[in-house]
């Protein structure tokens, strides 16, 4: 089904880090995604791990919190036999006031190999490769890029739909807020799909259009036609920020409805990146209906992970000599 | 580049060894083929038509990406890391006979990993080996239990084994390495 341009023509990362989707190129996703499918089939087996990075520790540094990324990132690592050492915000130092710089100097007393990292600023882990000798891999940055979120969006959509050149994709909800939002735009335009974004007025970044996606208000035309429809949180500390009237009137106009799903092409997939607010940007009946992919992506993110760690670990091998 | 293995000498070999894998196992119960990717697979699944043709029973037939196993994965000097591939294996291996098949039995690491590999999915009753070619060269205690054609070699030099189903011709030849 696949075509020869949707396969990887190259067989390593420019960088050795994954700081953002803006840093790949087409060839490189590709890369990704196919190792991914690799990496799949281990999840299946009765003895979930290969040896691949025995020896090699990795640090998942997590200054937000983050249930789904960051289990995600642990179950990758397990899998490859790295060591794993998890930090979380509230229980470390850094509530003491130490600053991150000085934070991330201690952890590489200690010889990590990579760091795993989510931080509230955007822009934090580009600091960090900059300053750093580890590896490091951005697990969200702020209001910047969440690329492993839309690394395993992208192989979600490729396994139903064996490509990803020409689709429709919808994109509805909180836009003004959503590193999940861009790192999806940057990867799926550079893979040739055809992006829509819709969401309130209030939520909707001014630059958007510059981006190449096409900007709407209206879900239902959004929907009308799309091969993937994804829905994104909104996020309920939004609420003070007078960005929405309520909860309630969100969902008559942005909330995704079996009614509203029937515009859409009839093999259409549902995608939410968690967590879900049911009943706000979604409806029970749609999250848990026949179209929705939303725990397969889930379960793709372990695989997609494993493969951006593998790629990142050769690299280490190759500047260390 | 002087041939060593035309495509008539090949099929003649690979007939053979599905004789002597009848013979040694009694059959083909509870026997499996896992091919060693990239051309252990199609070696392999030749190896599964000439049972059927000998003794009509299918033997299921599996594919194997020894990658992730490679004691040299990350020592590498310089270059890329190698490609994954999927590995296939859609049958239990427990208390099966696994004939594992190769193209080229050289130092034996490829072995090793694949040893590794295949002990993650199960517990095989016995796990025999399968190369077309024996190059010799050993740098592990490994050995083969059917071999197509023992080839003396030099380490300055490289086998290349090509095979209709990826190369478009089947044949077997020398190279020297500078």
């Amino acid at each position: 089904m696949r075509t020869s341009a949707d396969i990887a023509q190259t067989s390593r990362l420019r960088s050795r880090h994954l700081l953002g989707i803006a840093d790949l190129e087409a060839e490189e996703i590709r890369l990704i995604l196919d190792t991914a499918e690799a990496m799949k089939e281990i999840g299946t087996r009765p003895i979930k791990k290969v040896p691949t990075l025995r020896g090699r520790t990795v640090v998942n540094l997590f200054f937000e919190p983050s249930t789904r990324t960051r289990t995600s990132f642990e179950v990758a690592e397990k899998r490859l036999s790295a060591d794993t050492l998890s930090i979380a915000v509230a229980t470390s130092s850094v509530t003491k006031g130490e600053t991150l710089l000085d934070t991330v100097r201690n952890l590489e007393a200690m010889a990590p190999d990579m760091i795993v990292m989510r931080h509230s600023s955007s822009g934090a882990p580009h600091l960090l490769a900059r300053l750093c000798r580890s590896a490091i891999i951005n697990a969200g940055d702020g209001m910047h890029e969440h690329p492993t979120q839309a690394l395993l969006d992208a192989f979600t959509i490729r396994e139903h739909k064996g490509r990803l050149n020409g689709l429709k994709v919808a994109i509805v909800g909180d836009l003004q807020h959503s590193r999940v939002l861009r790192s999806n735009v940057l990867l799926l335009n550079r893979m040739g799909a055809e992006v829509w974004a819709c969401g309130p007025a209030t939520l909707l970044p001014a630059e958007l259009a510059r981006f190449g996606v096409r900007v709407t208000t209206s879900i239902d035309e959004a929907v009308d036609g799309a091969d993937v429809v994804m829905m994104l949180r909104i996020q309920q500390e939004r609420m003070s920020g007078h960005y929405i009237p309520s909860t309630r009137e969100y969902f008559t106009l942005f909330g995704l409805t079996p009614e509203r799903l029937r515009r859409a092409r009839p093999d259409v997939i549902i995608m939410h990146p968690g967590p879900m607010n049911r009943g706000v940007e979604i409806d029970s009946d749609v999250a848990d209906g026949p179209y929705s992919v939303i725990l397969e992506q889930v379960a793709n993110g372990v695989a997609v992970r494993m493969a951006v760690l593998y790629l990142l670990a050769g690299h280490e091998a190759d500047t260390e000599r | 580049m002087p041939s060593v293995m035309d495509a008539d000498r090949m099929g003649r070999a690979l007939t053979r060894i599905a004789h002597e894998i009848l013979e040694r196992n009694r059959g083909t119960n509870e026997l499996a083929l896992v091919g060693i990717r990239t051309r252990g697979v199609p070696l392999a699944r030749r190896i599964a038509r000439s049972l059927r043709e000998i003794n009509g029973d299918d033997v299921p037939t599996g594919a194997l990406d020894i990658t992730l196993y490679r004691d040299d994965l990350m020592r590498q000097p310089v270059g890329p890391q190698p490609v994954v591939r999927r590995t296939e294996i859609p049958f239990s291996i427990d208390d099966r006979r696994i004939l594992l098949v190769d193209d080229v039995l050289y130092t034996g690491r490829t072995i090793r990993a694949a040893l590794d590999a295949l002990i993650d999915f199960g517990r095989p009753r016995a796990i025999q080996l399968v190369v077309l070619v024996d190059r010799g060269h050993r740098e592990l205690p490994i050995k083969a239990d059917y071999v197509g054609k023992n080839l003396p070699t030099s380490p300055h030099q490289s086998v290349q084994v090509r095979l209709q189903e990826i190369d478009g011709q089947d044949d077997v030849a020398i190279e020297e390495e500078l």
